[in-house]
């Protein structure tokens, strides 16, 4: 067991900011801070069922057909999750609507089953599923909040600028995800070159 | 006798073209159309301006610093930006609007992408399609010229949402005592500012007479045959300020002159289908910035044989 293996996915190896994983959901479902945490929870959820159930079972899948087996699994949970959204937040459930299916294909998944849980134990995969999980809901959530700020004068639904601002819909629009992510990753880079 | 006898590599032949003098060129092509804007739209037109220039000079000269390079303010590129910027919004906009993108139009579309001569799509044009997208009622607040604020739509959109509102005169579209964007309204002064430009041979006729004369087949092939309604179509809207002065720009336009003939035809097919068919009732923006990211394409089809080089 390592606590690195959790820390890791948070800040040094951000799904999101760093290894550029998962461009579809954030892109697209980050019209607002609480989309984007929801989505970063429901992936953080199946992310880390499918870490421990790969770790579990990588004794018994074959190697040769691993990347349908790995689906499976994710599919099951993502099959779960979506669920019970459905009948526990059904107003965020339709907001994110196409999305949460389509957790299955998240390359964030699929890349840590392959990368770290296949050849980790249960603990450690545990552990990164919910590191990796929780940077990318992290990640989501700063640029849902960004976007939401900018675009509609409020976070979490709880406006911040006042009734006076003029939102800018373009950042609640496709385009605004693109220049919100972009001048950000930019940001992190220059602060990075600074640091080193 | 060795100060006179200079050794240096080519070229050897200088032309006196410098950026400055070019962009100032075509701050005078354009200033007639803005002093006849602000003089139908009234003070606040001129305010729209000043604010708009001054943050797009503003914005160069802080990224410029902060980026430690030479400040280039003064060759006028950021000024032709921000003029540009203002003369593509209504006259009751915001201070605020031109203001911000004017900052989009430098830091966004042309800083980021290398600054002068890098820039991918026109920064003025991309600074219009973001208020366009943001602020979809600031930006199509237009009024009457002359009369105190008087809500009034624009040729195009009488004809685009068929509007039971009599169209102008055509003498109106051509001096442009009608509803618009501050700079786009006058087409006899912006064609006169874009002839002066051809003579100072800033811009070649390819692209603004391809553009102008494909919308006119286009639209009278479109339009019922109707020769009438297609010459009026091409004095309305923002088709003289764009063919003129923002498809001709160097860094987003081809460079080949059979790469500006197909840059132009396509700009003035997009401009009209989207007039005609789009959600919009004006297309001439959205044609020249599709056209602008296809240009490198268009430029590597279209590279001339090199001299004596194989067929």
């Amino acid at each position: 067991m390592n606590i690195k293996n959790f820390a890791n996915g948070l800040f040094k190896e951000n799904p999101v900011f760093v290894q550029l994983l998962g461009m579809c959901p954030t892109l697209a479902v980050t019209t607002s801070a609480i989309n984007g945490l929801g989505m970063g929870m429901a992936t953080t959820a199946v992310l880390t069922c499918a870490n421990v159930a790969i770790s579990i079972l990588r004794k018994f899948i074959p190697d040769k057909i691993r990347i349908p087996a790995f689906i499976v699994v994710i599919a099951s949970f993502v099959t779960i999750v979506g669920m019970l959204m459905e009948g526990y937040v059904p107003a965020l459930f339709k907001a994110l609507g196409l999305f949460i299916p389509l957790i299955v294909v998240n390359c964030v998944i699929l890349a840590r089953a392959e990368a770290f849980a296949f050849k980790n134990g249960v603990i450690d995969s545990l552990l990164d599923g919910l590191g990796m999980g929780l940077g990318f809901a992290l990640a989501l959530t700063i640029l849902g909040s960004i976007r939401e700020l900018l675009g509609a004068g409020s976070i979490f639904g709880i406006s911040i600028l006042g009734a006076a601002y003029k939102p800018a819909l373009i950042m609640i629009l496709p385009p605004g995800a693109f220049l919100a992510l972009g001048l950000l990753l930019a940001g992190m880079n220059v602060a990075k070159a600074k640091k080193a | 006798m060795e100060t006179k006898l200079r050794v240096s590599s080519s070229p050897h032949i200088r032309s006196k073209d410098t950026v400055s003098n070019i962009m100032r060129d075509v701050v005078i092509a354009l200033l007639p159309a803005t002093l006849y804007g602000i003089y139908i739209f009234g003070m606040n037109a001129a305010f729209l301006v000043i604010a708009s220039v001054a943050a797009a000079v503003a914005t160069e000269a802080a990224i410029q610093k902060m980026k430690k390079q030479k400040v280039t303010v003064n060759d006028y590129s950021a000024v032709v930006t921000g003029l540009l910027v203002a003369l593509n919004i209504p006259s009751t906009a915001p201070i605020w609007l031109p203001i911000i993108g004017s900052i989009f139009a430098i830091a966004i579309v042309k800083q980021v992408f290398g600054g002068l001569g890098h820039n991918f799509m026109n920064p003025a044009l991309g600074a219009r399609a973001m208020l366009m997208a943001s602020w979809p009622v600031e930006m199509t607040n237009w009024v009457k010229p002359g009369a105190d604020a008087i809500s009034h739509p624009t040729p195009l959109g009488i004809i685009g949402e068929g509007l039971n509102v009599q169209l102008p005169s055509l003498a109106d579209v051509l001096i442009g005592n009608v509803g618009g964007c501050i700079g786009e309204t006058s087409a006899i002064l912006l064609i006169a500012g874009g002839l002066y430009l051809m003579y100072r041979k800033v811009i070649s006729y390819r692209i603004p007479a391809f553009y102008i004369g494909t919308v006119l087949v286009m639209t009278f092939l479109l339009n019922g045959f109707d020769l009438y309604m297609a010459v009026y179509n091409l004095f309305i809207g923002g088709l003289m300020l764009g063919a003129f002065f923002m498809a001709t720009d160097y860094a987003s336009s081809p460079i080949n002159p059979k790469g500006q003939i197909v840059f132009a035809i396509g700009c003035g097919v997009l401009a009209t289908i989207i007039r005609i068919y789009g959600g919009y009732p004006e297309g001439v923006s959205y044609s020249i910035l599709l056209m602008n990211v296809a240009a490198p394409l268009i430029e590597r089809y279209t590279q001339p044989r090199v001299f004596g080089g194989a067929k």
